[in-house]
């Protein structure tokens, strides 16, 4: 935080975190616009979880909604972090992809659809393996397809962040919105721990994992369009004005050169401080 | 994981179906939905084991204040009893009666 801390500000502001992805998915949609696709009351649940004896949520932690973004038909789907850390099964995955799909085809017939992302999640839900790995792969594609149409807005708000093969699609977004609580990454610190050892990364380092992959450090390093304080209110203003900006000139994902080059100077002997990473990668070179 | 079901008798007619809570560590979901007749279907899926009775003793409660004609399907992850009390409360002032 900054010399001077807006305290009236702070206490103004509406935390973006603390809503449930059906109140973060009101709070971007214009007033009163919001309408949910597939809600909880069709019981579109994962068939795979009862099976292993995991309780299924009626809407298998998946909101899609449309509704408006300054007037302009749009298509919100977001992630409920607090059912099964945000993963993606077959379920949720498909209704992701299905609903992009939706938009897609909407494009295509003269009807210009927005579409957010509220990407809060662990990536594949294991317990549903390949089904969940091969919706992600749909979301990618449909996020791929419909950004030639009109931008495709991510947002990561935290407190879970954006892992696995969702950071994939976090990274395919035309534009990527985050706050500081936020993180992004492919393997999470936990599983890195988990699987590598705690000389490889202690997980429970707080300040070291948001210095590496936190929304501060992503933005530090260009690898994402906006940083925005945890206000609802602003983050629903911050996707208007990313909206604005229109299909954007180049992607991220295509400078693959930037991002090879990159990796290639980090010394993997080492464990590096964010500090460290931000001087090494500091910024540059990147498509926008 | 266990199912629960339970029924009560009722004699209010409800207009709206009301969709609260998650299904997160302690916390649950929970659905209410209109329905004719005078019977209210209660069905839990619970994530905890052997609590049959503490559930029963929520719900009887929860229905000695609500006469509403609706089916409640709880969809739970460890809550605990005050908890689960809040959501079906709240569940009911979203409901509006």
């Amino acid at each position: 935080m900054n010399a001077q801390t807006d305290w009236k500000g702070f206490l103004a502001r509406r935390s973006f975190i603390e809503l449930d992805a059906r109140e973060r998915t009101i709070a971007l949609l214009d007033a009163g616009s919001f309408r949910e696709i597939v809600g909880p009351f069709d019981r579109l649940k994962s068939p795979w979880l009862p099976m292993q004896g995991i309780v299924a949520q009626a809407d298998d932690g998946v909101v899609i909604a449309r509704g408006t973004i300054d007037g302009e038909p749009a298509v919100v789907a977001a992630i409920e972090s607090a059912y099964q850390g945000g993963s993606m099964g077959e379920v949720s995955g498909a209704k992701i992809a299905g609903a992009l799909e939706l938009a897609l085809r909407d494009n295509e017939n003269g009807i210009r659809t927005r579409a957010v992302l509220l990407l809060e999640t662990g990536g594949v839900r294991l317990q549903e393996a390949n089904l969940g790995l091969a919706a992600i792969a749909e979301i990618h594609a449909a996020i791929v397809a419909l950004r030639r149409h009109v931008p495709v807005v991510g947002v990561i708000g935290g407190m879970v962040g954006c892992f696995g093969g969702m950071s994939l699609a976090a990274a395919l977004c035309s534009y990527l919105i985050v706050t500081r609580e936020a993180r992004l990454g492919m393997n999470g610190p936990e599983v890195i721990e988990q699987e590598a050892g705690i000389e490889e990364i202690d997980s429970s380092d707080r300040a070291l994992i948001w210095s590496l992959i936190g929304g501060e450090q992503r933005t530090r390093l260009g690898m994402v369009d906006a940083l925005v304080e945890d206000d609802a209110t602003q983050i629903a203003k911050q996707v208007r004005t990313t909206f604005a900006l229109g299909i954007p000139k180049a992607y991220r994902c295509e400078a693959l050169d930037t991002y090879l080059t990159r990796i290639g100077e980090v010394d993997t002997s080492k464990q590096l401080t964010g500090v460290q990473l931000a001087t090494l990668w500091g910024n540059k070179g990147d498509s926008k | 994981m266990e199912t629960l079901r339970y029924e009560y008798p009722v004699s209010k007619p409800v207009k709206r179906r009301v969709h609260v809570g998650v299904v997160g560590s302690g916390d649950l979901e929970v659905l209410i939905e209109p329905v004719d007749g005078d019977t209210a279907q209660v069905v839990i899926n619970t994530s905890v084991d052997g609590f049959g009775r503490v559930w029963k003793t929520v719900v009887d409660r929860f229905f000695t204040r609500f006469d509403g004609r609706v089916a409640i399907e709880i969809n739970d992850f460890g809550a605990t009893p005050g908890v689960v009390l809040l959501r079906l409360e709240q569940a009911v002032e979203e409901l509006g009666q």
